[in-house]
C-alpha cells in the first residue's frame, strides 16, 4: 500500500492542460500546407509519388482524407509546394473539406443548436471496428490514458451501443463487418452522430479498391465528422469531437 | 531430407525452380515426421498458381534449436492428401487455410471449415444438463478489433472456447500483387497497425533479398532500434493492460503513460507514433543524429527506471500475483503442438526468438538473449513480457553506441525473376513471415504473410480449457493477438 501511494505521489498529475500547448517534435507530420502557386509546369513528381492517389493536379489538391501522412510527396518535391505543419486540428464535417487546395481548412462547425443541447456536455460514444489496423484503436485507446484524458470533457467511450449518442468507425469496412455496423448503429437510439476515425474510415486508405472492403464509413452511413490521419494522433481526435460539440 | 527439402537462409533469396518437388504423400509424411521426430515447426503452409494454372503447396519449416530452414513443393493435380492435422496440429488453420483459397480437400482432416469466411461456418456445440453457450462479438465492449468468441460452458467452468475470425479482412495479399511499390510498404505497414515496423521489416527484407542487395549497417541499427522500440512500448502497454483486468488502477495508469514515453520516441525518430515511414527497401528514410541518440539515451535511462519500478510493484502484489498465477496454463507440450511462437511460446518454456534462432539484419552482429519462463500460465506471460522490456531496452542503450558513420539507406528497386524469398523477422507478438515469389518478368506473383497471431490463436482456445469464463478477459490480454494481421 504505502508504495502504491509512493509511487502515486511521484507520478502527481499527468494530465496535459487544456486548451493543450504541447510541443510536437520536428519531424511529427501534423496538417499538410499546399501551395499550389509553387508548382513547376507539368510537374507531377508528388502525384507520381503518393502511393495512395491522394494528390491531384492542376490546380495541386490534395485530399487529407485519403492522406496517410507519409513524406514521399514531400521529399519528391523540388519547389516545395507540400509541406508538413504541426497542426493538430484537422477535423472537418463535410468529406469535400478534406480537399486542400491551398486555402484554409475549414475545420469542423459545432453540432445543430438542438443536438449539441443534447449532447454538448455528455456525449457517450461507441467505436466499431470495421477493418481498421488497429492503430486506429490503440490511439482511441490513448485518447483517455491519463495524459489525454478525453473523460474529463464529459465525452466518453461507452461498451453499448444502446448506451451511446453515435458510433465512431475505424477501419475501411470489410465485407465481414458491414453487417455488424449496420446493427450496432441501428441499435444507439436516436438521435445519433457518427464519427469517421482515419484514411481507412474516410476513404478506405491504402485498402480502397480491395474487393473486401466498402471504401470507408460514409458509403453506408451518414458522417457527421471526419479526423484524418493514419492514425490521427489523440489530440486529433479530441479536437475533433470538441469541435463537434461547440467546445473548441 | 537433403533431396527433397532445400535448405535456405531467412531473407535470402533463391531461384524457385531450386525448390524440390516432391510426391505429394511423401510431401505431407516428410512435414509430419519433420515436425514431430526432430524439433521441427511448420513456419508456412501455402499454395500457389503455377504458370499452366496447375497448383503447387509449398512448406516452409524450421528447426529452432539448430537454426535451420527447409523448404519444399509439391504439385496437386487434383490427387488428394491425408490431413496433416490428426498428426500435427499445427497444420491445422493452415489446412483450412488452403481449403478456403483453393478448395484443396486433405483426407481425414478432423473438421474442414472456413478460416476467414462466414459462408459455410459450424460451430461446435454442447449439449446436456445445465450446458450452455456465451456468444462474445464480433463487436466487443471495449475499444478492441472485431472477433467471435463462442464459450460451451457448465455454470462458469469453460469446457471449450471457439474463436472465429475474418471479420478484419481486406485482402492484404492480393492487393500486394496489384499495388505499386510505394504502396506495397503502405500496405505491409498496415497489416497489423501496432506491428507497423515487424511487418515494414519483413517486407522490406523481402524486396532487398530479391534485389540482392545490402543494407548499410546504420540503416541496419535504425531498423533493430525502431523493432526494439516497437517491442517495449507494446509490451508496456500489455503489462498496463493486463492491470486494468485484475482491477489495478495506478499501476495501469502508469504504465499507460509509459508506453507513449517509448510510442514518442519513435515519433521523434520519424514523426509517427507507430513508426510509420521510417523503413523502406534498402534502408531507413529517417536518420538518427548525434542529438537524437543522446535524448534518447537519456529518455531509455529513464524509462529503464520506471519500467522496473512499476513492474517490481505489480509483481510484488499479492492480489495480482493470485490472478494471474495457474490462470490460463498452456503447458509446454501443448505449446508444442500449437506450433505457437513469440512471448507465448516462451511463457510455455519454449525457447523460439526469430532474433536468435534466424537472426537478421543488425541481431546478426549484436545477441539478444531470449527469455524464458516455464509455467504457461498469465503470469509466465506477463513475466516474459516484463523481462523482454529489460532486455530490449539494454539492447536498444547499447545500439546506441553503435551507429556507424555511413549512409542510411542505398537504393533498391529492381528485383530478380523467377525467384523467392522467406524473410522472418521477430515482431513483439513472435514470428512474423512474409513469402515473396517473383515471376519471369520480375513481377510479385504470390505474396505470402504470416503473422505471429496465426501461429497463436489456438494457444488462448486452449489455455481457456475447463478455466472459468471469467478468466477470458485476463488470458485473451495475455496473449492480446491480432486479428487484422490474422485476417489479413
Amino acid at each position: 500500500m504505502l508504495k502504491i501511494l509512493k509511487i502515486r505521489l511521484k507520478q502527481g498529475n499527468c494530465t496535459i492542460p487544456y486548451p493543450f500547448k504541447v510541443k510536437l517534435p520536428e519531424r511529427f507530420r501534423g496538417l499538410p500546407r499546399v501551395y499550389p502557386e509553387r508548382c513547376g509546369d507539368d510537374c507531377k513528381l508528388c502525384a507520381d509519388a503518393c502511393p495512395i492517389n491522394a494528390i491531384s493536379l492542376n490546380p495541386l489538391t490534395l485530399d487529407i482524407g485519403r492522406c496517410i501522412f507519409c513524406e514521399n510527396c514531400v521529399s519528391a518535391c523540388p519547389n516545395k509546394a507540400i509541406e508538413y505543419s504541426d497542426g493538430i486540428k484537422m477535423s472537418v464535417r463535410n468529406r469535400s473539406d478534406l480537399l486542400l487546395r491551398g486555402q484554409e481548412l475549414k475545420l469542423a462547425e459545432a453540432l445543430e443548436k438542438k443536438m449539441k443541447k443534447l449532447l454538448g456536455r455528455s456525449l457517450k460514444l461507441r467505436v466499431v471496428t470495421a477493418g481498421s489496423c488497429n492503430g486506429c484503436e490503440m490511439e482511441l485507446n490513448a485518447v483517455n490514458n491519463i495524459q489525454f484524458d478525453l473523460s474529463r470533457f464529459g465525452v466518453q467511450i461507452v461498451a453499448s451501443p444502446r448506451h451511446a449518442d453515435g458510433v465512431i468507425v475505424t477501419g475501411p469496412v470489410t465485407n465481414n463487418m458491414k453487417l455488424a455496423l449496420e446493427k450496432t448503429f441501428a441499435a444507439v437510439p436516436e438521435p445519433k452522430i457518427v464519427i469517421a476515425v482515419g484514411a481507412c474510415a474516410i476513404n478506405g486508405g491504402p485498402f480502397e479498391g480491395s474487393p473486401h472492403v466498402h471504401n470507408g464509413a460514409d458509403k453506408l452511413l451518414p458522417v457527421d465528422l471526419y479526423i484524418p490521419g493514419c492514425p490521427p494522433h489523440p489530440l486529433t481526435i479530441i479536437d475533433g469531437i470538441l469541435r463537434l460539440l461547440g467546445r473548441e | 531430407m537433403k533431396k527433397d527439402f532445400l535448405m535456405i537462409r531467412n531473407s535470402a533469396a533463391y531461384l524457385t525452380e531450386a525448390v524440390p518437388v516432391i510426391e505429394l504423400e511423401a510431401f505431407r509424411n516428410k512435414i509430419a515426421e519433420f515436425c514431430n521426430k526432430a524439433d521441427g515447426r511448420i513456419v508456412a503452409l501455402l499454395g500457389k498458381k503455377e504458370n499452366n494454372e496447375s497448383l503447387r503447396i509449398f512448406t516452409v519449416l524450421g528447426s529452432d534449436s539448430k537454426g535451420e530452414l527447409y523448404i519444399s513443393s509439391a504439385i496437386l493435380s487434383g490427387a488428394e492428401y491425408s490431413s496433416l492435422t490428426p498428426d500435427l496440429p499445427q497444420a491445422n488453420l493452415f489446412e483450412r487455410e488452403l481449403y478456403e483459397e483453393f478448395g484443396i480437400i486433405p483426407k481425414n482432416h478432423p473438421w474442414l471449415k472456413p478460416v476467414r469466411n462466414s459462408a459455410g461456418y459450424e460451430f461446435y456445440s454442447l449439449a446436456g444438463d445445465s450446458v450452455h453457450e456465451v456468444a462474445v462479438g464480433p463487436v466487443h465492449a471495449g475499444v478492441i478489433e472485431p472477433g467471435h468468441f463462442r464459450f460451451n460452458c457448465h455454470g462458469e467452468k469453460v469446457f471449450n472456447l471457439e474463436i472465429r475470425l475474418g471479420y478484419q479482412r481486406r485482402g492484404v495479399e492480393e492487393l500486394m500483387l496489384k499495388s505499386k511499390p510505394s504502396l506495397r510498404l503502405v500496405l505491409a505497414e498496415s497489416i497489423a497497425g501496432d506491428t507497423v515496423i515487424g511487418h515494414a521489416l519483413a517486407y522490406c527484407h523481402a524486396i532487398e533479398a530479391l534485389a540482392d542487395r545490402q543494407v548499410p549497417q546504420r540503416g541496419r541499427v535504425i531498423r533493430a532500434l525502431a523493432l526494439e522500440l516497437e517491442r517495449v512500448a507494446n509490451h508496456v502497454g500489455d503489462l498496463g493492460a493486463l492491470s486494468n483486468d485484475v482491477g489495478f488502477l495506478p499501476v495501469a495508469s502508469y504504465f499507460g503513460r509509459l508506453k507513449a514515453e517509448f510510442s514518442n520516441m519513435l515519433l521523434a525518430l520519424n514523426g509517427n507514433r507507430y513508426g510509420r515511414g521510417l523503413l523502406k527497401p534498402g534502408g531507413a528514410a529517417f536518420d538518427l543524429d548525434n542529438e537524437l541518440v543522446k535524448n534518447f539515451k537519456i529518455r531509455i535511462e529513464r524509462g529503464m527506471k520506471e519500467a522496473d519500478e512499476i513492474t517490481d510493484l505489480l509483481f510484488s502484489t499479492p492480489s495480482v500475483l493470485a490472478r494471474f498465477e495457474k490462470t490460463g496454463v498452456v503447458k509446454t507440450e501443448e505449446a508444442r503442438k500449437l506450433g505457437l511462437v513469440g512471448p507465448s511460446a516462451r511463457a510455455s518454456g519454449l525457447q523460439r526468438d526469430v532474433r536468435c534462432d534466424y537472426p537478421f539484419g543488425m541481431y546478426r552482429f549484436k545477441k539478444i538473449i531470449p527469455v524464458k519462463a516455464a509455467t504457461g500460465d498469465v503470469f509466465a506471460r506477463a513475466r516474459v513480457r516484463a523481462l523482454e522490456i529489460k532486455r530490449s531496452l539494454t539492447f536498444i542503450d547499447e545500439a546506441l553506441e553503435m551507429v556507424p558513420r555511413e549512409k542510411i539507406s542505398i537504393s533498391c528497386e529492381e528485383i530478380k525473376p523467377s525467384s523467392f524469398s522467406v524473410c522472418m523477422t521477430e515482431g513483439w507478438r513472435g514470428e512474423i513471415a512474409h513469402i515473396a515469389f517473383t515471376n519471369e518478368r520480375s513481377e510479385l506473383s504470390r505474396y505470402k504473410i504470416i503473422d505471429p497471431s496465426f501461429h497463436n490463436w489456438p494457444g488462448l482456445e486452449i489455455a481457456l480449457k475447463n478455466g472459468a469464463i471469467s478468466d477470458f478477459p485476463l488470458c485473451n490480454k495475455s496473449f492480446n493477438l491480432s486479428y487484422a494481421g490474422f485476417d489479413l
